[in-house]
């Protein structure tokens, strides 16, 4: 799981860093992704591995219009305004979601991948196993592609400084939609995965969201590799947790993490802000 | 072109003679509402207003006055809902004084998290009053002691009671405890914002940095203004519990009192006293109406609307409806 | 009568010796300038004195009393006040409450706060504009205001940052004029500035800065004729 977070929170990581926009509607997309395949294979057939690409395609768009009506016009305002409108997107979304397709749970039940698997001992379930593994491709994925390809560096450069950035010749406005697309395609990978195994409603953002904060804020706004680290932390903790005193309260648990870190370390261990 | 002696004589507020008559004539025009014979929808639209203004009102002080964002400000409405009934079902303590030990309560709260909490730059705040809000939520949902997720049963008495806070017969009492409670809670924030700590906290808004350079405490302000909103939210939280008399984890810990109290205060005016009230009317009457009409679906829908809003107003007005109002006006009320 | 004394001032970024061992001694009611090349480390002084960054090592005793590692804001009530230099208005709020929110550090009655503020607005010469938000105002209106408000605590000493950056040539003079008659008010300044004859024209003593080392201490005349503050600019200063 802890993968799968810091996938998910990488995704964050890089539009807070580019954009200094904290997403508030994160979680909200990673549901939007897990409908996605839902529906895909409800009604074409489609198995949620198999439906990746075009989950991702589809979040791209809806990123896409996300950008062109809402963050365009809140890049310049006060963080105030930008986390209200964030999280007007969230409830907005989480919302429509609700009205479309009732607050049922749904699930995906005959995956491609079932069953479990043996490693070293443990039992885990093959679609969590499969998940965490594509999430660890993705991750190192998006991480050699921001530092080592040319339009990654171009990325980072127009987070750190965009004027700079500008006069190189890196056009910032394609850079944020790129980052913005980067955002949710980590978001649609992540999603898609879970389908497979993870009950689908349209509430189920909403823990993803905050694990993703609690894991950007753990490795620090900006530092993909301080995601990954965060997001294996809280993984573990949350199992752990829930293993060794109450499951109900794994999220309490997560929180003291998040209190505590950003208490003490406010840029989060590898973190820049 | 003027010159120091008439400036320092000019009178300290620009007091407007008419703003006045118009603001006690409203008032006025409250209290006297219900001699005219409104219906009970009627009443209970006037009551649901002034719950939300004031529960925006609080939100005012902490996310307008001293600009930080707090998204779980419902946790503190909760624990004022609780802390009467609690008292109530289990010693039989009238509410009244439950009100009072709410609000203490919710004050000693808001400074403890305050403490390591306010330090945070603003986003950072913000996710952590989320967790705050749902944490509350969690706890009270497996608190046994405060009766779990079925919460606490309130046993109804008979007759209206005014030792229980508890009118059966019809909503004018309630109409004129939540009057009254609107009444001092916006009286005490129009005061604030025009004494010293007002101007502090608008300092260390607009930039804490300087704010400390002038000699202002902030993280000491802050919490201030944080337990002063916390506060205000409680008795809200008791008198709610007192007018539908259920009291569980769902409703009174409900995510939705977070968001209502920012997004009227956002779409009203942040930062201003009368924003809250303007928010509430608009938002509101549209609300309860929505409920009305759209049935069994109207939970999501008016949330959609919400979030509509909310979106709509940062990307166009984000100093809220008020701001429409000309300048001079707004200077006046506002007072900063 | 010595009304700062700075000694083995210290501060290093990660390997970056912003400061390096500065001593120096202000005399009341003295104007002294600070001047050194971009990265120098003249800001991080002023956030070291005043509280705003937390010095390595070393010692900033201020009448007497130790502030070493004291809160901004204590700092500033104890009568150091500082302007910045990259700007800090409230933004939204008029010049009158922007200076009120100064005199509020040191008065508690509104009347009061209010007649100080607007005393010292005169002082600026900013009367007429009491009433305009500070985001309309002009660079050289927003310095004045930043001076205000830092009088309006009543400091016994100031520390500007760079009063006259970024202000066209025509309001300078006026701006320095201000800085003289600071004085009169028994106010003693510390101001960094860039513009060498302007510093030369109002400092009784000049401290020289060079990345994060003091270089020089001195009147103006034997600064200008120093050789090592001569190199560090490579040769800007011009002769009086």
């Amino acid at each position: 799981m802890g993968l799968i977070y810091a996938l998910i929170a990488s995704g964050l990581s890089l539009i807070f860093g580019l954009m200094e926009i904290v997403n508030f509607a994160h979680g909200e997309h990673l549901m939007l992704a897990m409908f996605t395949s839902f529906w895909l294979w409800a009604l074409l057939g489609l198995d949620p591995i198999v439906s990746i690409p075009i989950t991702i395609l589809v979040l791209a768009f809806c990123g896409i219009i996300t950008h062109y009506f809402l963050i365009r016009y809140i890049l310049k305002a006060k963080m105030l305004v930008q986390i209200c409108a964030t999280f007007g997107l969230a409830i907005f979304i989480r919302s429509l979601a609700q009205y479309l397709w009732t607050p049922d749970f749904r699930n995906v039940s005959k995956p491609m991948l079932e069953g479990r698997i043996e490693i070293a001992g443990i039992f885990i379930g093959q679609p969590q196993f499969a998940a965490a593994i594509v999430c660890l491709f993705a991750f190192i994925g998006l991480y050699l592609f921001v530092t080592k390809t040319e339009t990654g560096l171009a990325l980072q450069a127009t987070s750190q400084d965009r004027q700079a950035a500008e006069i190189l010749g890196v056009p910032s406005n394609k850079m944020f939609a790129l980052g913005w697309g980067l955002g949710l395609g980590c978001v649609a990978i992540a999603g898609s995965m879970m389908s497979s195994y993870f009950y689908i409603f349209p509430d189920v953002g909403i823990n993803f969201s905050l694990f993703a904060f609690v894991a950007v804020a753990l490795g620090g706004f900006g530092s993909i590799l301080g995601c990954l680290y965060a997001g294996i932390i809280i993984g573990l903790v949350e199992s752990l947790g829930g293993l060794l005193i109450d499951p109900s309260f794994k999220l309490l648990y997560v929180f003291a993490i998040y209190l505590l870190v950003v208490v003490f370390k406010p840029q989060g261990i590898f973190g820049r802000y | 072109m003027s010159d120091l002696k008439s400036a320092q004589a000019e009178p300290l507020f620009n007091s407007n003679k008419k703003m006045t008559y118009l603001v006690l004539g409203f008032f006025a025009f409250l209290i006297l509402l219900p001699a005219l014979g409104p219906t009970k929808f009627f009443l209970h639209l006037m009551i649901m207003i002034f719950m939300h203004a004031v529960i925006s009102q609080s939100w005012n002080i902490i996310g307008g006055f001293s600009g930080q964002i707090s998204l779980g400000h419902g946790a503190f409405f909760g624990i004022g809902a609780y802390a009467t009934s609690f008292f109530y079902v289990e010693y039989g303590l009238t509410p009244w004084a439950g009100i009072v030990i709410g609000i203490i309560v919710c004050a000693i709260v808001a400074i403890l998290i305050g403490i390591p909490m306010l330090r945070l730059s603003g986003h950072y705040f913000a996710i952590a009053t989320l967790l705050v809000g749902i944490s509350f939520q969690i706890i009270f949902q497996r608190w046994d002691f405060v009766g779990a997720a079925s919460g606490l049963w309130v046993p109804l008495t008979s007759e209206d009671s005014l030792y229980a806070i508890q009118f059966h017969s019809s909503k004018v009492p309630y109409y004129y405890l939540f009057l009254i409670f609107f009444t001092i809670i916006f009286f005490i924030t129009w005061v604030i914002s025009r004494s010293k700590l007002g101007y502090r906290l608008r300092a260390v808004r607009d930039d804490a940095q300087a704010a400390q350079s002038l000699g202002i405490d902030v993280a000491k302000h802050k919490i201030i203004a944080f337990a002063i909103s916390a506060m205000m939210m409680s008795p809200m939280g008791s008198l709610f519990a007192q007018y539908i008399l259920i009291v569980d984890p769902d409703r009174m810990f409900n995510f939705e009192i977070s968001i209502i109290a920012l997004l009227i205060t956002v779409l009203g005016g942040i930062g201003y006293v009368w924003g809250p009230l303007v928010g509430t009317l608009i938002l509101i009457p549209l609300a309860e109406y929505a409920r009305i009409f759209f049935g069994g679906t109207g939970g999501a829908v008016d949330l959609m609307v919400y979030g509509v809003v909310l979106m709509i107003i940062c990307i166009f007005k984000p100093s809220g409806i008020i701001s429409f109002l000309p300048n001079h006006i707004l200077h006046r009320e506002k007072m900063r | 009568m010595t009304i700062l004394k700075v000694e083995n001032l210290s501060k290093s970024f990660g390997g970056i010796h912003a400061n390096q061992d500065i001593s120096f001694e202000v005399q009341s009611g003295e104007i002294l300038g600070v001047i050194g090349p971009n990265g120098a480390g003249k800001s991080t002084l002023f956030d070291l004195i005043t509280g705003f960054t937390k010095p390595d090592k070393g010692s900033v005793i201020f009448e007497e009393k130790n502030i070493f590692g004291l809160r901004p804001d204590k700092i500033s009530n104890l009568g150091v006040g500082r302007t910045f230099q990259k700007l800090k208005p409230f933004a939204d709020q008029t010049l009158l409450e922007n200076v009120m929110i100064g005199a509020f550090s040191k008065e508690s009655n509104q009347k009061v706060a209010r007649d100080k503020a607007l005393e010292i607005i005169e002082f600026v010469q900013l009367l007429e504009k009491r009433h305009h938000y500070a985001k309309e105002l002009s660079t050289g209106q927003r310095k004045r205001l930043e001076l205000a408000r830092a009088l309006a605590t009543d400091p016994k000493l100031l520390l500007m940052d760079e009063v006259t950056g970024g202000v066209d040539q025509k309001t300078i003079p006026g701006l320095v004029e201000l800085v003289k008659k600071l004085r009169g008010r028994g106010v003693t300044v510390i101001t960094i500035e860039h513009n060498i004859n302007i510093i030369m024209d109002i400092s009784d003593h000049v401290l020289a800065l060079d990345q994060g080392k003091k270089i020089a201490f001195g009147i103006p005349k034997e600064i200008q004729n120093n050789q090592k503050v001569i190199d560090a600019y490579l040769g800007t200063i011009d002769a009086a």
